[in-house]
């Protein structure tokens, strides 16, 4: 047992460094939250750096484009990047790492072809549309109909939380193509073409007064049925393919940044309870990475352990309590997010905190995370069905 | 990066927790310090184990076990002595009492910057009748002599190293047990006609004891790996981070699985209280959940 990073692993970080030292300069100043067409050339700009840097893809098979890189230095990414403060996936996000690996998984050679590559190079933006106004933990109670009409579904039905809903060129939606068989096995997953008739976005806006999410509002969408990924009715078990992914290694760009934030508030912390709390924080963010690197040894060793369930829980409780630290300590400063009169030095902590408070909501709150664990991890029975 | 144990490292940790089973079950831990015990462990090579040429993260593995099965005694302390040797720590507040003290072959006394050994048959103590830790009897010594020199401010502050990282391993141990303990009862236990375990209110406790136990256990994980290759890491801060952390889910795990027994968790027959009582006992040793904490963030940018 070390911590010890492989002399590759070291060579394909320098080799990383050398490279952001060399891009990061180039890059246009980060456009503003609002401006989504400016958000998305952004972003996209990015990728496609990535992919002529050779970096895009860390994860994916080699035979999809990807650099089919160990956990190792998937890590060493998103670590170097977080904290040399490159952009991160952001209107890539449904793309790299919910779509473009279900489609790996679950895709026909010809969905392959058609997408994957247009994701690596950042050519096209995906959203998703999973959660809806009724069916939020209960993911699987979604009512969305899909409705076989020869070569065509027709989709009606309403969506909400749809990341990127504004920019997306394809959603990943999840429909009821059988209404009668039990909940879990009527679903179907498709690919939503976004210039479709019939489809209405309407940016849903958050806590911070902006979002990335949209509402989507299907009116008889005719979805081609060669849209669909996996068979018919198969869509849950397609659809966990995406979210077994979230609870592992999708908050590592988070944590990394997390730490960061512990050090830049450092300095603004006088109090002697104040520090004291902070200390607790920096201790639990570390023993989370900590967890992150047994969780990836034991990936590479094909043993995946019980980490896996608790990251997401860990991370996000942390998180918040680092959150709540940073507005006692910036006491009045506090009450300015950011704009004309505000301070650069603080705002960033006042928007992270806001933003932060959907961690321990979106992708399983922390209550659906403790449901999984105990039952699957510890064994404990279900709470029985009303 | 290999951060998980080796098959070495899972032989020995298997080994000793197949050799405390067999000779220590909770029935006789409840009887307290046991001579033959630890002179078993010796013979194991427990406390030899870094003279032997093992590391730092094998040494935790083991310290782990000895939390598992709440080994009573001062075994942190021996670790590298022939006899048994436990510590009082000049630094911590409160009382001068001094733990096992009818057991000890020596005492090694901290100060800030110094050690000092002194022989623990010339003190003169008055044994508590009803200490915390019914398996941590504590004497009250009013003078302590002033013993030999036995290190400066390096040896000093590597005991004060080693003993918090072996703590916390054992902490750690202890923490995976009351999950298991609190798990057990939730799954066996019914009330309104089913387990209780199937109760979001009861399977939250515990998924988050598992969850306490599992961060922490990578803590210390780490925190041995960096002592062990110190280019990997900063030492201190991992340690504190691992004792702080160790002994929270210590506690904390223990006051949860006496929520989860109700009542029983409440009896003397019930063990939760033997762990929940070491886990306090345990955080006056090698520095505090408070003082790892002020530690930590004194070496945070100021």
């Amino acid at each position: 047992m070390d911590l010890r990073y492989s002399d590759a692993d070291e060579a394909f970080r320098s080799g990383l460094r050398a490279w952001l030292a060399a891009e990061l300069p180039a890059l246009a100043p980060q456009p503003s939250r609002d401006d989504w067409p400016a958000r998305r050339r952004w972003d996209t700009d990015w990728q496609r750096r990535l992919f002529d840097g050779g970096y895009a893809g860390l994860s994916w098979p080699k035979e999809y484009g990807g650099l089919d890189a160990p956990p190792s230095q998937q890590l060493i990414f998103l670590e170097e990047t977080t904290r040399a403060r490159a952009p991160y996936v952001g209107v890539n996000f449904v793309g790299l790492l919910h779509a473009g690996p279900t489609i790996i998984a679950e895709g026909s050679d010809a969905q392959k072809a058609a997408y994957l590559p247009r994701i690596l190079r950042g050519d096209e933006v995906w959203c998703q549309g999973f959660s809806e106004p009724g069916a939020g933990s209960d993911l699987a109670s979604l009512r969305t109909r899909a409705v076989r009409d020869g070569d065509h579904y027709v989709v009606t039905g309403q969506k909400t939380w749809c990341s990127f809903g504004q920019v997306g060129d394809f959603g990943e939606l999840l429909v009821r193509t059988d209404p009668d068989a039990p909940k879990h096995q009527g679903i179907t997953w498709l690919m939503l073409p976004m210039d479709l008739p019939g489809i209405e976005v309407r940016p849903l806006r958050t806590v911070l007064g902006s979002s990335e999410f949209a509402e989507l509002f299907l009116d008889e969408v005719r979805v081609p049925v060669e849209c669909r990924v996996g068979a018919e009715n198969d869509g849950w078990r397609v659809t966990n393919v995406t979210l077994s992914f979230e609870r592992g290694t999708a908050f590592v760009s988070e944590l990394v940044d997390a730490m960061r934030l512990v050090e830049d508030l450092a300095p603004l912390v006088r109090d002697r309870a104040h520090r004291r709390e902070l200390g607790h924080v920096a201790a639990e963010l570390d023993a989370v990475w900590a967890l992150t690197k047994r969780n990836v040894t034991q990936a590479e060793r094909g043993t995946p352990g019980r980490g896996a369930y608790m990251i997401k829980l860990a991370y996000s409780e942390a998180r918040q309590r680092l959150g709540e630290l940073s507005m006692r300590v910036l006491e009045r400063d506090a009450l300015v997010v950011g704009g004309a009169g505000g301070s650069e030095r603080t705002s960033e902590f006042v928007e992270e905190r806001l933003r932060t408070l959907a961690l321990t909501i979106a992708a399983g709150t922390s209550q659906i995370q403790r449901n999984i664990l105990g039952e699957r991890v510890l064994g404990l029975p279900k709470e029985p069905a009303r | 990066m290999n951060f998980d144990l080796s098959e070495d490292q899972v032989a020995l940790r298997d080994g000793i927790r197949s050799m405390l089973e067999g000779k220590l079950p909770m029935s006789r831990v409840r009887e307290g310090f046991d001579r033959t015990v630890h002179d078993d462990l010796a013979a194991a090579g427990v406390f030899a184990l870094r003279a032997d040429g093992f590391g730092w993260a094998d040494t935790a593995i083991v310290y782990e076990e000895l939390g598992r099965a709440l080994v009573p005694g001062p075994l942190v302390s021996s670790l590298g002595h022939d006899g048994i040797t436990g510590t009082f720590d000049r630094v911590v507040g409160g009382s001068p009492l001094v733990e096992h003290l009818d057991v000890l072959d020596s005492l090694l006394v901290l100060g800030v910057d110094a050690i000092r050994s002194v022989d623990p048959s010339t003190l003169e103590g008055t044994a508590v009748d009803w200490p915390l830790d019914p398996l941590t009897p504590v004497w009250r010594v009013e003078h302590l002599p002033d013993g030999e020199q036995a290190g400066g401010a390096t040896e000093v502050a590597a005991l004060r190293t080693e003993g918090a990282l072996l703590t916390a391993a054992y902490l750690v141990g202890m923490a995976d047990v009351l999950t298991e303990l609190a798990v057990a009862y939730a799954k066996e236990r019914e009330q309104f006609n089913r387990p209780i375990g199937s109760f979001q209110a009861v399977k939250h406790l515990c998924a988050d004891m598992a969850v306490r136990a599992e961060v922490a256990r990578a803590a210390v994980y780490a925190a041995a790996c960096v002592l062990d290759d110190t280019a990997t890491g900063r030492i201190g801060r991992a340690l504190s981070g691992a004792k702080l952390l160790a002994n929270e889910a210590a506690i904390l795990n223990g006051r949860s699985a006496m929520q989860v027994f109700g009542g029983m968790g409440f009896t003397w027959e019930v063990d939760v209280h033997l762990y929940l009582k070491r886990a306090w006992v345990l955080d006056t040793h090698f520095g505090s959940i408070d003082a790892h904490a002020d530690a930590l963030a004194a070496a945070l940018p100021s």
